[in-house]
């Protein structure tokens, strides 16, 4: 037998100034299983929710339905007032009369017919719903961090710091990412490497961090809590564990024009090399598309030389399975070249580079040592463009977004070569300033003000070579549209911040959404920056967006407790307002057919197959099964299920057809 | 190869020895021109400056001229009628209404099916297809390629080559046994129909052009489009005005030079209808004789 | 402002919008339509100057733009189409506002030869089918009073056989004058 409680809320004037709650209330004491019926001002304040509470104890209720607002905003509330008197928390539910009623609808007789339907749908439920248990699902306490970058570093030391095991794995040889490619960071013009190096060289020597470098992640499977994920570890051609990073193999290779990525293609490497001098782990790694050796089997200068005899050809990529509870997707992002702009030369012009080009000619460790000098003649120039928004904001080229660095990574460049040259002409086109950190707006204005940077808002049209200068034709549309062309010697392009290669290709490893620039995608845009919609995977950095270094910072340290929260219990309690298939009595043992087509239609990859098998071990039947941990209780497959032998747990197919009903 | 023929009204005037040197061409290597019978005038950019349906209509009637040869490709070797035709092709496919009313004015009905072509993807196709074999004189000299403005836009719809930097015609060239030089005003416009009424703008416009082509040491400018080549070569003399300067660089058509290398007579592809005499520094080339210039 | 649109109503870039489809809200006035453009220099608004003075929605500076230079100095090069990130049709704007001037005025006082031009190329088209050359350049001097503009040039041009004497009269010449006059006799332009 029902025994109905039903609340009515006004909400102050949210509800109670369109719908007639008292009337409401009324009408719903008369519904059969209806034993008690009232409104009230704010049913989710303490008052409200002890009138909750009296009422199950004194009317012994086996049901409870509050007309409030969204169950998204309180129904965590109202459960935890029934089950502190006593009733199973699942046996409550909420009518929402508030977004679907009072917030929509005029004042009238209508609006409030239709608070007191809704309430009378919800009775109906309500009376078949079942007690239930959350789910406890164990939980692995070892982080997966995939990326290296500044990103990666800090969410490891995070969760490392805070007594948690990580595991980073990082696909170049060494740590750093983008980040120890730059000369000095805005606004402070602190040199990158100086304030990056520590944190690399904490993340090898933390004993809580399991750095696996020049590795990938090759597959991942499970689910939060615990996930299965095999990484590979490529083979450097070299003994990590005999190497003492003397560096005598590098010095000897003769293989040495080789364009250097760490120095974006303006500085060679060697076949076998370390990509800076300051990496971590520094040990090398053996480039065999481009070795003497591997091509030709001529060579081995460095297993001669090498002292500590740890050069090994033979080696082979390894395969390691590691079981994690938590992954922070830290992959960071790349900058597009310069052969993207057909106006600009097609990338043929030596003198035209792009920013991560322009750091590399800036930093002390990079290929000019410091010096700003032209790649074509290595001559100092005396005028350089900066253009902004090269490629970003530009639907035609398909990049929409604003790749939010490039303003005050211009200003910065600028500033730098006007401190290096200090005849030199730096002039920078634009359209916008955005400087909106802290400290950004005051960076750029030295860089106006202070360091004769010249301004000049307008694209450039185009850029062409003629006796070894760059002519450059932008306008001034502050001056009206007016053309301004200038010779330059070196120009410099702000370009479109992308995804990092192979985005997509990992986002679909880890089953996480990103969007149709291949960057990840948070769960809410406002409120869930560091996680997915995959439950147990985090998101850090520029993975997600272009971001400074300080926002990158924040994020991976957003999701490294994030990932503390998710170890902070043995046990993860999930709701239990999932799917099941129906089990009964052999010889059928369920009404699934075993078609799996539920299976191939959940977006969790919750669905799993089960033999049932005779005593002898003999399969019966094969037929699908819900993971717990997994289901997110969407109901596509109970859509879907042709027998009708899945369903879900609070929102059953008998529920919902007795809701149905009861509006007719 | 078979095509439909639309010369246009400056191949039948002041572009003659484009369309001679075309003819000449076209019946070396296999290149059958069907002259659509009746043609009238594409309007040019006086027709779309002035009136928009009529800037449809006019290049309507001349496809559904071309339709009626039963013959699947147009060639069009004038640039601004090329992207006139092209373009409304274009328009009256994108727009069922635009094109009923534009069939109502011309009288005709119109599929569409006709394929525009411009020469040199015409005579590109032709080379492919092996019909080149009858290289005598090899072009040797340093060519600057200009493609004029109007030949590879709007790109998505010409979906010609490449919108900056196209290499078509270079290609052609090198085929023939010349250098194309890579220079910065391939596509930079040449001041086109402003040449009666803003003379001296297009004296500077092609002062630049030449000023680049001759600076980075082509012997010969080679075009596609008779605007171009009537501005840079019957405009000498307002350009040398213009720019305080004497330019000596000929102006050719492709046509011409392909014709040279197949050893067609040089009074076939008229060469001596130019302004600027076709002479080059190197005298491996004796193309033909021409008056001074004015 | 009309939401439909996102211009302002009763302004020229509202019919702009209704006849060509064509937006001036998507234009964020970078100027590299400008710094394109081969005339910028010598015009007296640029390209992105004439967007932005319809972009405003005020009449007076509508008027501006109907009566600037620059819309008849064009040259539908596409040079400023070919490059604007925003993929704005600006010769497509640059015809529609050409058309407007025609009609309705104003024309800037540089342009009436310009004009004058076109008068005369569509006046030869229409009498004959083709244009003639001569008979065309005639029409023009008598509408520009340049009498004596290439005069020089022009013996030159016969003597290589570059210029006819005499028209050549298309059989469909009446077709096409009834395609004249019944496409002016139709207001404006479709999209």
């Amino acid at each position: 037998m029902s025994r109905i409680g039903v609340f009515v809320c006004h909400c102050g004037e949210n509800i109670g100034a369109t719908v007639d709650c008292a009337r409401v209330a009324e009408i719903s004491s008369a519904l059969p299983g209806v034993v008690h019926s009232v409104d009230y001002k704010y049913m989710c304040s303490d008052p409200g929710q002890n009138l909750i509470k009296d009422a199950v104890k004194d009317k012994h209720l086996t049901g409870v339905v509050v007309a409030a607002c969204s169950p998204r905003m309180h129904e965590p509330t109202f459960r935890r007032a029934c089950a502190e008197a006593g009733l199973n928390p699942f046996l409550c539910e909420m009518a929402n009369v508030r977004e679907h009623c009072s917030w929509v609808h005029e004042k009238g007789e209508p609006t409030t017919q239709k608070a007191a339907d809704l309430v009378r749908v919800l009775v109906e439920k309500v009376k078949r719903n079942r007690p239930l248990r959350p789910i406890q699902v164990p939980v692995t306490k070892t982080a997966l961090v995939l990326g290296g970058g500044i990103a990666g570093i800090q969410a490891s030391l995070d969760i490392a710091n805070a007594g948690q095991k990580v595991i980073l794995v990082e696909k170049d040889p060494s740590i750093g990412g983008h980040m120890a490619q730059l000369s000095e960071t805005f606004p402070t013009l602190d040199c990158s490497q100086c304030i990056l190096t520590p944190r690399m060289v904490e993340v090898a020597q933390h004993p809580n961090i399991t750095l696996l470098s020049y590795s990938e992640l090759e597959s991942l499977d499970g689910f939060i809590g615990n996930f299965k994920a095999r990484i590979r570890k490529k083979a450097r051609k070299v003994d990590e564990k005999l190497c003492t990073g003397c560096a005598v193999c590098t010095q000897k290779c003769p293989q040495k024009k080789i364009p250097s990525k760490f120095n974006a293609d303006l500085g060679m490497r060697t076949a076998i090399f370390v990509p800076f001098p300051q990496a971590v782990p520094n040990k090398p790694v053996i480039d065999v598309e481009n070795c003497r050796y591997f091509k030709t089997g001529k060579c081995a200068i460095c297993q001669k030389l090498c002292p500590a005899k740890a050069i090994r050809y033979e080696q082979e990529d390894e395969i390691i399975e590691v079981d994690v509870g938590a992954v922070v997707a830290a992959t960071g992002f790349d900058v597009v070249n310069t052969d993207f702009f057909p106006e600009y030369g097609y990338g043929k012009y030596p003198d035209v580079i792009n920013g991560l080009q322009f750091e590399r000619l800036a930093s002390a460790s990079g290929p000019t040592l410091g010096e700003i000098r032209r790649p074509s003649d290595n001559k100092i120039p005396e005028t350089v463009v900066f253009l902004a928004c090269a490629g970003s904001r530009d639907h035609a080229k398909g990049i929409d977004y604003c790749s939010k660095i490039c303003c005050m990574y211009t200003a910065k460049h600028a500033m730098l070569y006007r401190h290096k040259v200090h005849s030199g002409k730096a002039y920078v086109f634009y359209m916008d300033i955005r400087a909106g950190g802290k400290m950004y707006e005051e960076f750029v204005r030295r860089a106006i003000e202070e360091d004769g940077a010249r301004y000049v808002r307008g694209r450039v049209s185009r850029i062409y070579e003629r006796d070894g200068k760059l002519i450059v034709k932008g306008a001034d549309t502050l001056l009206g549209g007016e053309p301004v062309e200038i010779q330059a010697d070196l120009v410099v392009l702000a370009t479109a911040a992308v995804a990092s290669p192979g985005a997509e290709e990992l986002a679909q490893k880890l089953h996480i959404s990103y969007d149709s620039y291949k960057f990840f995608s948070e769960a809410h845009p406002k409120l869930r920056p560091v996680e997915t919609n995959t439950a147990g995977i985090f998101l850090a950095g520029a993975c997600q967006a272009p971001k400074d270094i300080p926002e990158s910072v924040a994020q991976a340290s957003g999701a490294a407790s994030k990932v503390c929260g998710l170890f902070s219990q043995d046990q993860l309690s999930r709701e239990p307002l999932i799917a099941a298939v129906n089990r009964t009595a052999p010889p059928q043992f369920s009404t699934c057919t075993g078609c799996f087509l539920c299976e191939s239609v959940c977006p969790y990859r919750a669905i799993e197959r089960e033999e049932i098998k005779a005593r002898d071990g003999k399969v019966l039947k094969t037929v699908a099964r819900v993971n717990p941990g997994l289901c997110q209780g969407c109901g596509t497959c109970v859509a879907v299920c042709r027998v009708k032998a899945i369903d879900l747990d609070g929102f059953s197919n008998n529920q919902l057809y007795a809701e149905v009903r009861a509006l007719a | 190869m078979r095509v439909a023929y639309f010369p246009g009204c400056s191949l039948q005037g002041s572009a003659r020895e484009f369309d001679e040197s075309l003819r000449a061409v076209a019946a070396r290597i296999g290149l059958e021109l069907v002259e659509i019978p009746d043609w009238n005038c594409c309007g040019a950019s006086s027709g779309h400056a002035v009136d928009h349906l009529l800037s449809l209509a006019l290049p309507g009637r001349i496809l559904a001229l071309a339709e009626r040869t039963g013959l699947e490709d147009l060639l069009v070797p004038c640039s601004a009628c090329y992207n006139r035709l092209v373009t409304t092709r274009q328009d009256l496919i994108d727009d069922r209404k635009v094109k009923a009313e534009v069939c109502e004015l011309i009288e005709m009905d119109l599929k569409l099916s006709v394929r525009v072509r411009n020469i040199i993807e015409v005579l590109k196709e032709v080379m492919e297809a092996g019909n080149f074999q009858g290289i005598q004189t090899p072009f040797t000299h340093k060519v600057a390629c200009y493609y004029g403005c109007l030949l590879v836009r709007p790109h998505k719809v010409v979906k010609f080559d490449r919108a900056e930097e196209p290499q078509t015609m270079d290609e052609m060239m090198q085929a023939i046994g010349a250098e194309p030089i890579d220079w910065a005003f391939k596509v930079e416009c040449c001041g086109a129909g402003m040449t009666l009424a803003r003379t001296e703008l297009v004296a500077k416009l092609c002062a630049r052009i030449l000023d680049d082509a001759e600076g980075r040491e082509a012997e010969a400018v080679i075009t596609a489009c008779p605007m171009c080549h009537a501005n840079l070569d019957m405009r000498r003399g307002d350009i040398e005005k213009a720019a305080g300067r004497k330019f000596d660089i000929p102006v050719m058509y492709i046509t011409q030079a392909i014709g040279l290398a197949l050893g067609i007579d040089p009074g076939r592809l008229g060469l001596d209808r130019h302004m600027v005499p076709v002479v080059f520094k190197s005298m491996q080339q004796q193309p033909g004789v021409s008056e001074s210039p004015a | 402002m009309s939401l439909q649109t996102a211009t302002v109503e009763n302004s020229l870039a509202e019919e702009l919008y209704r006849s060509t489809g064509q937006s001036v809200a998507r234009c964020y006035q970078c100027g590299k339509c400008s710094a394109g453009c081969p005339l910028a220099a010598e015009t007296d608004y640029p390209p992105s100057q004439i967007l932005r003075l319809i972009q405003f929605g005020d009449d007076r500076l509508d008027q501006k733009a109907l009566g600037s230079l620059t819309i008849w100095q064009c040259l539908t090069c596409q040079t400023c189409s070919a490059r604007c990130p925003q993929e704005v049709d600006l010769p497509r704007i640059m015809d529609f506002l050409r058309q407007e001037s025609w009609k309705r005025g104003p024309i800037h006082p540089q342009a009436k030869n310009i004009v004058a031009f076109h008068r005369s190329f569509l006046g030869s088209i229409r009498m004959t089918g083709r244009m003639f050359e001569l008979g065309m350049i005639a029409d023009y001097k008598r509408r520009s009073l340049k009498f004596f503009q290439d005069v020089l040039l022009a013996p030159k041009l016969l003597m290589r056989g570059k210029l006819h004497f005499l028209p050549h009269r298309i059989q469909g010449t009446k077709a096409v004058q009834r395609i004249f006059d019944r496409a002016l006799e139709k207001k404006g332009a479709t999209r």
